[in-house]
């Protein structure tokens, strides 16, 4: 069963070469991309249960036992995330492959490149998940970012590269960090194995200690897009293709957080930074929060949002409490689902009336009632209107907060309440001007037969209004898919938290990790010891 | 391992590596951020270096052998070919830019908020 972990890594790797390999035939590709992803999928669901059932798989890599080798390590926050960071890959892709097929037009995304590189973004996520060592963290961020770069840069127009500058000078910088915090951790400690190392930091004076824990926190606060290291996001996000942009959304700042959630529990249990995690969390909620209210157009005002619900996140990983990592468990597959179905629906009223600025836009629930109870779902969902997933998960982190007690903690409560309302006045608001009022009542409305305000936007519209007044079922459909996900998260909440509780579990109690880990029961011979070759 | 006795001219070297290095990425110019990444680049991979215990041959197995440990000439290895790829597109980006504003600067000056406006406008 072990060797469902490196299949995980490998399928969409493997499919990004055969894309790349089938550059000239589309349809190739876009089997091929769709087949691996389908296949990595139902690899990940088996060794869900498999998980969940037997406890953490653990597979080190050519023999070599735990400290020495490279090894995988699947727990059930792993698994878990595996599978629901992979179901969004899948929908996103089929929603790429829609809006590509009735387009018709590859001048805006070179379809020969945009597939190998969407294949290598899931490969270097499913990557970051099994990573058993800090290293082999690193390099599953350097393909996930290497392939984002790409993919945010799609096509080169000057827009393009002025939103992918500053992001990927960001990233490159929390890279180094990265990069230098593992040189020193290796220099204090001498491993970067994960299970390893979080039986040797012990005997690490604190300062130390909290010196290498600070640069880890910031190298993967910056890809988490934590306050005050988030305002790359917003200026980056919107600009990218649809599709892009709702897959970064729904995973790359999840990665972060999974890291943070890892290193947090395994390496530096004794909570020496809680108070601080609790404060940048709640700061994170208002600052992200109080940006999106001021935003006139949606997918800023989107991206603003994740920013903001980034904070949850961190506030449940800064309780470090069982109850409290759980529900932040819980709400990070809610959140992958929902903030990647309000980007999708996002795109679709790009399609339906050319602009996604709040100003021009109106009537749209006439035009599509479809599209509106597409986006109505998920963003009721977001702000955690009771019987949403968004709620069970707040409750969840309110709860684990209120025990918790600290003066940060309640702090914290109350800030997230306040994000929660001032989620859904955003959201409402959103909301009303697009969807509710009269599309004559746009104070910037531009028709479809041009007349608009400026002959480049009225244009544009022009043309896409008159290609997309009917959605192509393909993008309907993976919407319709993610937000129907998102609601099964509600549905099934009782069994989900149940396994977001085990998962949380397992993360406050380390030693069970360590030793899944270094046990090393499947590996032969111990290269170290006998002096043979292994 | 061996905390605290890292040679004081690596040490100094990595320090005017990172130091030069961002100070060169701070900047607008595309080809000054690409050169201040792979002078950072090298101080990261000498600061790996710096980690494991230096003057001996890299072999692993020879129990209470005087050797160097090799596990941080490998994470250089793999961290070299990783700046290698990110320079490379950061090269192409930097041509491709070139390209479209026959400047090497991402933006300047009033473009900028022409930019921001066209942003918003598109966004």
């Amino acid at each position: 069963m072990t060797a469902l972990l490196p299949v995980s890594v490998m399928l969409p790797m493997f499919g990004a070469a055969l894309a790349l390999l089938f550059g000239r035939q589309p349809q190739a590709q876009r089997l091929i991309s769709v087949g691996a992803l389908v296949a990595q999928l139902v690899v990940e669901i088996v060794m869900l249960l498999q998980v969940d059932a037997n406890g953490t798989l653990v597979m080190h890599i050519g023999g070599w036992g735990a400290p020495i080798g490279i090894t995988l390590v699947a727990d059930r926050l792993a698994a878990s995330m595996l599978v629901v960071s992979t179901l969004v890959t899948l929908a996103v892709l089929v929603y790429a492959i829609a809006a590509g097929q009735s387009d018709r037009d590859a001048t805006e995304t070179p379809v020969s490149i945009f597939f190998p590189a969407f294949l290598l973004l899931a490969t270097g996520v499913s990557n970051a998940f099994l990573a058993g060592d800090l290293f082999n963290l690193f390099v599953s961020f350097e393909i996930l970012l290497t392939a984002s770069y790409v993919l945010l840069t799609l096509g080169g127009t000057k827009e393009r590269l002025q939103a992918g500058g500053p992001y990927i000078v960001v990233s490159l910088l929390s890279s180094i960090i990265f990069l230098s915090a593992i040189a020193l951790v290796y220099t204090v400690v001498g491993t970067i194995n994960l299970a390893d190392l979080a039986v040797k930091l012990g005997g690490v004076p604190d300062g130390i200690v909290l010196v290498l824990q600070s640069m880890l926190l910031v190298a993967f606060g910056v890809k988490a897009a934590i306050w005050p290291m988030s305002s790359w996001l917003p200026d980056s996000y919107p600009n990218a293709p649809a599709p892009v942009t709702a897959v970064f959304a729904g995973l790359l700042t999840k990665v972060g957080i999974y890291a943070i959630l890892r290193v947090q529990t395994l390496l530096f249990p004794g909570d020496s930074l809680q108070p601080v995690l609790l404060s940048i969390a709640v700061v994170t909620m208002l600052v992200g929060i109080l940006g999106a209210l001021a935003q006139p157009g949606i997918k800023r005002l989107l991206s603003f949002t994740l920013v903001s619900h980034i904070g949850y996140l961190l506030y449940g990983v800064g309780l470090a409490s069982a109850a409290g990592v759980s529900a932040s468990v819980f709400y990070v597959a809610h959140h992958i689902l929902v903030q990647t179905a309000l980007f999708l629906a996002a795109g679709l009223i790009e399609r339906v009336s050319g602009t996604t600025m709040l100003a021009r836009l109106g009537g749209l629930a006439a035009v599509s009632p479809l599209l509106a109870v597409l986006f109505f779902l998920p963003a009721m969902n977001l702000a955690g209107v009771p019987p949403f997933s968004g709620f069970l998960g707040k409750v969840g982190l309110f709860e684990a907060g209120v025990e918790n007690g600290s003066t940060p903690a309640i702090v914290g409560v109350v800030g997230g309440v306040l994000t929660s309302l001032l989620t859904l006045y955003t959201i409402v608001r959103v909301w009303g001007q697009a969807f509710w009022r009269e599309a004559a009542d746009a104070p910037d409305r531009v028709d479809a037969g041009g007349g608009g305000r400026s002959s480049r936007a009225s244009g544009e519209s022009g043309r896409r209004l008159a290609a997309a007044r009917s959605l192509p079922a393909g993008m309907l459909g993976a919407t319709a898919a993610t937000v129907t996900v998102g609601l099964l998260l509600t549905v099934f909440a009782g069994p989900l938290f149940g396994l977001a509780s085990r998962a949380g579990d397992d993360l406050m109690h380390p030693d069970r990790y360590i030793t899944a880990v270094l046990s090393n029961t499947d590996v032969g011979v111990d290269p170290l010891a006998g002096g043979g070759t292994p | 391992m061996n905390v605290l006795t890292s040679n004081a001219v690596v040490a100094v070297t990595i320090g005017v590596l990172f130091a030069c290095g961002l100070y060169l990425m701070m900047s607008r110019n595309l080809i000054r951020v690409l050169l201040g990444f792979l002078l950072v680049g090298h101080g990261t991979n000498l600061l790996l270096l710096s980690s494991g215990r230096a003057g001996s041959a890299p072999i692993v197995g020879e129990p209470g052998g005087d050797s160097a440990d090799p596990l941080p000439q490998a994470l250089i290895l793999t961290s070299i070919v990783i700046s290698l790829a990110v320079a490379t597109f950061l090269m192409a980006m930097a041509y491709r830019n070139y390209q479209l504003t026959t400047a090497a600067d991402l933006t300047e000056g009033p473009e900028d908020v022409e930019a921001l406006r066209n942003a918003a406008e598109a966004d």
